[in-house]
């Protein structure tokens, strides 16, 4: 064989494998976000489940206890949950009407300078880091309650309510606008033409059509509300009582966490592991609730 | 009646606008009022000082360097991840399962991941409450922002550039990197530009893996704080409103920048003629 058909033959040789390791090399990087779910998933899964499964403490107790004393080995989080949902469902009754109706304003009748200069101030705001809410709310919302309702402590259920609802408003209207917009002109000339007017054909046509997306927007900011923490421990006042009022002070699951994991260990830490399994399983519902409702909207 | 009717629903929709402005426009501007009299040459270049006073100089190096690890370990990743899902992968399984595990990370509160990186990176892996901990943690979490901003930009890279890069007889692999992604690079940049307002915005995954000394940072093993998490401390621990403002108004000059490049590359990116 001449010499350069050889030397070309091992180029290419060359080049194949080059062409294999590297689709080998980015399948693996692939995969990392897998494995990394895997993992994070097993050990906040595994850490937290081995009270029960190693030390015989009861699921049912750890779900409906009030009562929270590491020191007495006494670890109910019956008080968090219920603070998490009374939370995060008392800033969607707030934030969603009035974000869902920033959007449409935004997307449908503001004036176009209008919407221009708004737009990208929401969009800076989705961006703010959650603490600079929790800094807001401790110095503005927290002595306002403090003085209006006459109470001792200005931390309480209703503040955090509050902070999450506007920190929630920004992820819905940008999300929810986007979606508002993507509807297909014709169909707001269609109601038009029939006779329907402006608000009308917004609410009978175009919302119904974005509703896949707007469900979008309403998720993201559920899992933003439910999920945040600095902002929360904040103004939530972080007592361990079962809230009965909108101004007791309160205890979220995310809060809890982060509050005591700085000092935890043994026993304590693994229950803090357990709290993150039953927040892990509120977004996991959430999701899921969600993604039902929307497929269905989609048909 | 309809007109009635009408007429509530637009005050209603004018009203909300209103309040959601309102809100927005009082946080910002009520930070701003709170802390522009601390800013100044010495509070942002300043060393830290205990006793109040000091700059805070340290928390500045922690952030960037929180940026920048997770961004040199997740960038990569990230578009090599998105090359196998658009340019390589035959869409099936084993694609859903990544798409899924994908998804299901961004949609993990942050508090979640703190757990883990304080079991795992700073437990498991003997790392110790450190900027590489937090780092390693913030990478997975902007990890699927890089691929998914990565893959939407790959796939508005036209076909007939791979066909015409592969027609002159060059490898799959010299198409990829002389050709398609070079094409794709404004949107991977605004991918990353996202990311690090995510990291600057973050702050309990940090507060459980890199702890919280207010010091500068010997190396990155050491435990240190981020501009987000010092706002927090000096709210939490002396309800110093007003120097948390001061680190609110340097966070946010930080995401206004951000957000104002990632518009004008994503302007130049429509500019740019496919």
């Amino acid at each position: 064989m001449p010499r350069q058909t050889v030397e070309i033959k091992k180029s290419n040789k060359r080049k194949y494998m080059l062409e294999k390791l590297s689709s080998r090399l980015f399948q693996f990087c692939a995969l990392l976000s897998v494995i990394s779910l895997l993992l994070i998933v097993g050990f906040v899964f595994y850490k937290g489940s081995l009270p029960f499964l190693v030390d015989g403490y009861s699921f049912f107790d750890f779900l409906f206890g009030v009562d929270w004393v590491p020191s007495e080995e006494k670890f109910g989080i019956l008080p968090m949950i219920v603070a998490s949902i009374y939370a995060t469902i008392g800033a969607l009754v707030i934030g969603v009407p009035i974000g869902l109706f920033t959007a449409i304003f935004l997307a449908e009748i503001a004036p176009k300078r209008a919407a221009k200069l708004i737009s990208p101030a929401v969009q800076l705001l989705a961006g703010i880091p959650s603490v600079l809410y929790g800094v807001f709310g401790l110095a503005l919302i927290v002595p306002f309650l403090q003085n209006q309702l006459n109470l001792v402590k200005g931390q309480s259920l209703i503040a955090v309510i509050l902070v999450l609802a506007i920190m929630m408003l920004p992820t819905i209207v940008t999300v929810a606008e986007t979606a508002i917009r993507a509807v297909p002109k014709t169909y707001r000339e269609g109601s038009l033409a029939l006779g329907a007017s402006e608000i009308e054909t917004i609410f009978k046509v175009v919302v119904p059509s974005a509703k896949s997306g707007i469900m979008a927007a309403i998720v993201l900011g559920l899992g933003r509300a439910i999920g945040e923490t600095m902002a929360v421990i904040l103004v939530a006042g972080n007592s361990l009582i079962l809230p009965t009022s909108l101004t007791d002070s309160v205890r979220p699951l995310t809060t809890n966490i982060a509050l005591e994991m700085g000092y935890a260990f043994g026993t304590h830490q693994e229950m803090l592991f357990a709290t993150g399994i039953v927040l892990f399983s509120f977004i996991l519902i959430l999701n899921f609730v969600l993604a039902k409702i929307s497929a269905k909207g989609g048909k | 009646m309809r007109k009635q009717k009408d007429k509530l629903y637009r005050t209603l929709l004018w009203g909300s606008a209103f309040l959601t402005v309102a809100i927005l426009v009082m946080i910002v501007g009520y930070i701003f009022f709170k802390g522009y009299r601390l800013i100044s040459f010495d509070f942002i270049f300043g060393d830290y000082s205990p006793a109040g006073g000091g700059g805070i100089w340290p928390m500045i190096i922690t952030t960037i360097y929180t940026i920048v690890i997770s961004l040199l370990i997740a960038t990569p990743i990230g578009i090599c991840a998105a090359v196998y899902m658009q340019e390589y992968a035959k869409q099936g399984r084993l694609v859903n399962l990544i798409r899924f595990a994908t998804e299901s990370l961004t949609g993990i509160p942050s508090i979640i991941y703190g757990l883990f990186g304080a079991v795992f990176f700073v437990t498991t892996l003997k790392l110790g409450m450190s900027i590489i901990a937090a780092s390693l943690t913030l990478t997975i979490i902007v990890l699927p922002v890089i691929i998914r901003t990565t893959e939407e930009s790959l796939k508005t890279v036209p076909h007939s550039y791979r066909e015409g890069s592969l027609a002159l007889g060059t490898t799959k692999l010299q198409t990829l990197y002389k050709v398609i992604l070079p094409s794709a690079m404004p949107g991977i940049l605004s991918g990353i530009i996202l990311s690090i307002g995510r990291i600057v915005g973050e702050s309990a995954a940090i507060f459980l893996t890199a702890g919280t000394v207010a010091a500068m940072p010997s190396s990155i093993f050491s435990s240190a704080r981020t501009l987000t998490v010092h706002s927090f401390l000096v709210t939490q621990e002396s309800g110093d409103i007003e120097l948390a403002s001061a680190v609110g108004i340097v966070l946010i000059v930080i995401i206004l920048v951000l957000n104002l490049s990632a518009t004008f590359i994503s302007k130049k990116l429509n500019k740019a003629d496919f």
